[in-house]
């Protein structure tokens, strides 16, 4: 079933709302463009990704490194299964195209969205955590909440919550911009327009490496995010994503 | 209850991985990615000073071993005739759209005044490995021709088979003119192993390993690259659709 059909059927479902029930407009439109954006652009980058990863699944630190030199991290012949990667039978030559021309929609994305937040104050307001937020004892508190798998009901759901502003801040501000430029320093022509990318990084192996580490780190920012949705309501999450509207849960 | 649920978590990737193969054997969509090549190709050139060099490492820098790739052998009797002679009537041919056709001997090619360059070989696989190489710039031996206004493209025509099909590779004149395209004939201060193509292979330190013909025998300067065996621009182009341009 689509997501429009989950819905529908929800709403057709949904007795006459009640006083109580509260919809509140959570996600401008920008923010949810881009979300879908790069649901698919993610999904497909981290799987030809890991095709291109199987070409040569040996990871090393430095300017060079090649079968005689020493990896930190190796592996024997094709560690990645055919249903983690495109296409799903060994083609390096597939991958690379899938994976150049996914980036481009991941970079733009990723900077119109920028723009967007900072001139809608998304980033200002939303995203950037206050002081009283970043406090040890506020963190501590929140970590506890969401082990016990207390999520916040009334006008507090409106909003991200500490963990959720920094692991997006580290998403949108670290781990995408990290991918995006070490990417670029596995170019052979963009190290020669921008040779500052080789000394940031240390060198095109360590660039290859730190991709692969921010590429698994983003992976596990994924699998913890769908939990977290299924945990807090998927149907309210996934139609807040949509729509925009969210149901507020009474307090 | 179970088996629903696999069936549908099956269905659900069989969807998403069927999908994903369906669309890459779809030819136009094939052809929306294709032109994502040309994206990148403008968007670097845009960028890229026309002379921007690739990094020059140190000694310090070398890789101990520089893995060869590819042909490591050429396995034509011709080419063992030329290895038993040590190269010694190995000819370099230069035709196409040049005024002035070329053959010039390997040992006249050594002689030219050369440039050593230490750079980073990167494979398309994803490795890396610095070496130092020897060679005379590709510009210079392009000039004693005297190419034609009409000529886009240079070809590189190789010695190796890849079963009966012969290597070669293209470079446009933006990276064929580049310093530091070189006809290299010496590697780590020795004339080029076998392995890495000996007697003469190009260097175009811009763009990936596969561009970077080894044993080349006859460089063809064309207007187009239809007429060009498959068509595409170079062996991995014609016969697995790696991209032309390999800036990335």
């Amino acid at each position: 079933m689509d997501d429009a059909g989950v819905i529908a059927e929800v709403q057709e479902a949904e007795p006459p709302t009640p006083p109580t029930r509260r919809i509140a407009y959570r996600h401008r439109l920008p923010t949810r463009l881009w979300h879908w954006i790069n649901a698919l652009t993610v999904f497909v980058m981290l799987m030809s990704g890991l095709m291109i990863f199987n070409a040569h699944p040996h990871l090393y630190w430095g300017k060079y490194g090649a079968n005689f030199d020493h990896p930190w991290l190796t592996f024997h012949g094709r560690p990645i299964p055919g249903w983690a990667t495109i296409p799903s039978t060994y083609n390096l030559a597939a991958a690379r195209r899938w994976h150049l021309a996914f980036a481009w929609l991941l970079v733009v994305g990723l900077i119109v969205f920028l723009i967007a937040s900072f001139l809608n104050r998304h980033a200002q307001r939303d995203l950037a955590p206050n002081g009283e937020e970043i406090r040890p004892r506020h963190i501590w508190q929140d970590i506890v909440e969401h082990a016990r798998l207390h999520f916040p009901r009334g006008d507090a759901a409106l909003h991200y919550n500490i963990l959720q502003k920094l692991s997006y801040m580290t998403v949108i501000f670290v781990l995408l911009p990290l991918m995006l430029l070490t990417g670029l320093t596995m170019s052979p022509t963009m190290d020669a327009a921008w040779p500052w990318l080789l000394d940031l990084f240390q060198g095109r192996q360590s660039a290859r490496s730190i991709h692969f580490i921010c590429a698994m780190l983003l992976l596990a920012f994924i699998i913890v995010h769908l939990v977290m949705v299924v945990l807090a309501g998927p149907i309210n999450e996934v139609r807040s994503m949509i729509t925009g509207r969210f149901r507020v849960p009474p307090e | 209850m179970i088996d629903r649920r696999r069936f549908i978590a099956a269905g659900a990737s069989g969807l998403l991985l069927g999908g994903c193969d369906r669309l890459n054997n779809s030819p136009g969509f094939r052809g929306v990615l294709r032109s994502a090549e040309k994206l990148t190709m403008a968007g670097q050139r845009l960028i890229s000073p026309r002379n921007a060099l690739a990094r020059e490492y140190g000694e310090a820098d070398l890789s101990p071993i520089f893995r060869s790739n590819g042909t490591a052998m050429p396995g034509t009797p011709d080419y063992a005739r030329h290895l038993a002679e040590h190269f010694a009537n190995w000819r370099l041919t230069v035709d196409g759209l040049v005024a002035r056709p070329l053959s010039i001997p390997i040992q006249t090619l050594r002689a030219l005044p050369h440039r050593t360059q230490i750079t980073r070989h990167d494979c398309v696989e994803g490795w890396s490995a610095i070496g130092k190489w020897h060679g005379v710039q590709l510009s210079r031996i392009l000039d004693h021709a005297g190419l034609s206004t009409r000529a886009r493209y240079i070809v590189f025509h190789c010695a190796d088979r890849f079963g009966d099909k012969p290597y070669y590779e293209s470079l446009d004149l933006v990276d064929a003119f580049h310093p530091q395209t070189i006809l290299a004939w010496g590697m780590n201060g020795h004339l080029l192993p076998v392995p890495n193509g000996a007697p003469l292979r190009l260097r175009v330190e811009r763009q990936l390993g596969y561009k970077h013909a080894k044993y080349v025998q006859r460089i063809q300067a064309v207007d187009s690259l239809v007429h060009v065996f498959g068509g595409k621009g170079g062996y991995w182009e014609d016969n697995v659709d790696y991209e032309w341009y390999a800036g990335i």
